[in-house]
């Protein structure tokens, strides 16, 4: 132990080379070998300009919500243990998380993460539009950027419903009437009543777009399974793939934006 | 004082009040974006948000749980802005005397490993960011209300913050426009905004000299549109979505006159003095003939102004014409709220027997 550090000994052991293969960062080799070598920190280029890293300019936004992304799946996982999404259980299995799990602050997490990542998304946008980040090269990627904002509050709205408590069936019941008034697909929207055959009504509070947000005319027991696939399952695969997207792209099109 | 602040903050009055200080700040920005007026304005806030959370209403709504990430926005937005606004004029200052944005700077320029630089960055964004959301985990207990009932709806029945911009746009359209058109509009005119603004200058460099019509539309719909209606909707809603002051007591007995008129009974009845025509369309002729020119004629007239002169030479027929049609839909929310104010139009075209109310 006298001429090597305890450390330097880790780093050599079979083991620690069998997960690490190159030395300490502290040399340019290391440096591009520990962010190309490794499968997290290769989204990150090797080298970048020193405006890209400065806080003033990013202000981080977009990196914290991916990370805020990554947090809501670990939280979400965990509460998934405790939850069952129908009608007789959903509102009990809340109150036996707060109640009988100690130190229980994974719901917590998770709901104020949830309104963190639709701060940081929107602060995210803001940045990137105050220093015209959307230009070309990057247009398409400032679009599925929007996408993703809009998916952001759709896994919101869709969360909003499964505490299955006075606030949630009823913010949800605001929301959902909107899908009502859609021009030609609601059946309270301007031109459903042109969608009639004789007798026969096309576009009716049983077939409409809320009826299929929905899966009844209320918020009910086959709302909250829907909202339940669609906030557990479905969103978060579309949002996985569509963040791939963004940030290949943001490689692609050569990185965080600076001055051309 | 507080009676003085709860009848300024009434939409016909603080509306006005907001947009003027927004185009304030944008032509004096220079002045804003300096960190002496940074320095006032966080020193005169302090003491001005702590007498507003002296009073008991006031923090009553401030503190409830679901309200807490609407206060955290609006204390970020204020810095970020101000923050944007900073490094603008900074570059703007620059590029005046010939100089390159700061970004551009060769030291700026220069390449750095993403290893040490970047990634110790994140690791403390994130470290910082997790003991945030565990200490807010800790204070503040996520809300849970009685089991739900669908027999009984509670008052006012609000949806989540960020929704509440739409649901105050619902005082002033019906459904189909404030919850399905409005929102697809912004989501489609979102994505065609790269499309829209073929100005090269700017990308990738705080400036506002050098695009000021971007930003000051952008930042009209972002601030004085989409946040200060959540704002609306979140602090100063209350039962039935009647108006209450900040540091108003939500009494559930408020009594408000709300009387509001179609255009077309506007023009019949109260001008022309004449019974309302049966026939659907011609009772409905003078908003329709309003509406269908508000979408056309505009795009023309704007023409003849310099600014759209420049931007036709610029963008062309096609970019042109969507840019003044996504504008002018924005507008069409200020022009319905200020038309409400004025004198109390409820619809400019009132066709409930289609579902069809403008």
């Amino acid at each position: 132990m006298s001429e090597k550090g305890l450390a330097q000994k880790v780093r050599e052991t079979q083991v620690w080379k069998s997960i690490f293969r190159h030395g300490p960062p502290d040399n340019a080799r290391n440096r591009a070998s520990v962010v190309a070598g490794n499968v997290f920190l290769h989204l990150h280029p090797i080298k970048l300009k020193k405006s890209g890293v400065q806080l003033g300019y990013t202000w981080c936004m977009g990196g914290l919500t991916f990370f805020i992304f990554l947090a809501l799946t670990v939280t979400g996982l965990l509460l998934m243990f405790y939850y069952r999404p129908t009608a007789e259980y959903a509102y009990n299995d809340i109150i036996a998380l707060k109640e009988h799990v100690p130190l229980g602050i994974m719901r917590e997490i998770h709901r104020w993460g949830a309104h963190a990542m639709v701060i940081t998304v929107w602060l995210h946008m803001f940045r990137v539009f105050m220093t015209g980040s959307y230009k070309p090269p990057r247009e398409f990627n400032w679009g599925i950027g929007v996408i993703l904002l809009v998916l952001t509050l759709l896994l919101s709205f869709t969360g909003y419903l499964l505490p299955w408590d006075q606030l949630a069936i009823w913010a949800i019941t605001v929301g959902s009437n909107m899908a009502k008034a859609t021009p030609f697909m609601g059946h309270g929207g301007p031109g459903a009543a042109l969608a009639q055959i004789g007798d026969f009504v096309m576009v009716s509070d049983k077939n409409d777009v809320r009826f299929q947000l929905l899966a009844g005319r209320f918020v009910g027991e086959p709302a909250l399974l829907r909202f339940y696939i669609l906030h557990c399952v479905f969103i978060p695969l579309v949002v996985g793939v569509l963040i791939a997207i963004h940030f290949w792209r943001v490689r692609k099109d050569g990185g965080i934006s600076a001055p051309l | 004082m507080r009676e003085l602040i709860n009848w300024l903050a009434e939409p016909i009055r603080s509306f006005p009040i907001f947009t003027f200080l927004f185009f304030m700040m944008m032509r004096y920005y220079k002045v804003v974006g300096t960190k002496k007026f940074g320095y006032w304005g966080l020193a005169i806030s302090i003491p001005v948000v702590a007498w507003f959370c002296a009073d008991p209403n006031f923090l009553a709504i401030i503190l409830w749980p679901d309200n807490i990430p609407i206060n955290i926005i609006i204390i970020m937005l204020t810095f970020l802005t101000w923050l944007s606004l900073y490094k603008c004029a900074e570059n703007d200052k620059r590029i005046e005397a010939g100089e390159c944005p700061i970004e551009a700077l060769p030291e700026n320029r220069e390449k750095v490993w993403a290893w040490p630089n970047l990634v110790y960055t994140e690791l403390f964004v994130i470290i910082a960011t997790t003991i945030f959301l565990v200490v807010w985990a800790i204070i503040f207990k996520a809300p849970l209300e009685e089991p739900a009932n669908v027999t009984w709806a509670p008052n006012p029945a609000k949806a989540p913050w960020y929704f509440l911009g739409l649901q105050e746009m619902l005082v002033y359209f019906d459904p189909w426009m404030a919850g399905v058109v409005l929102p697809g509009v912004i989501v489609v005119g979102l994505i065609a905004i790269p499309f829209i603004d073929t100005n090269p200058k700017g990308n990738g460099y705080y400036t506002f000299a050098e695009r000021p019509l971007a930003i000051t539309s952008f930042l009209f719909g972002w601030l004085v549109l989409w946040i200060y209606l959540i704002i609306v909707g979140t602090f100063l809603r209350g039962p039935n979505w009647t108006f209450y002051g900040p540091f108003e007591y939500w009494d559930f007995h408020k009594v408000v006159a709300d009387y509001n008129v179609n255009l077309s009974e506007y023009v019949w009845i109260k001008i022309l003095n004449v019974p309302m025509p049966k026939n659907l369309v011609l009772r409905e002729i003078f908003g329709i003939i309003g509406t269908v020119a508000y979408l056309t004629v505009l795009p023309f007239l704007s023409l003849k102004t310099k600014i759209g002169k420049e931007l036709y030479a610029k963008s062309g027929t096609i970019r042109y014409y969507i840019f003044v049609f996504l504008f002018i839909i924005m507008m069409s929310l200020p022009i319905k709220m200020v038309l409400r104010w004025l004198i109390n139009l409820k619809y400019i075209v009132a066709l409930p027997e289609w579902e069809l109310n403008l």
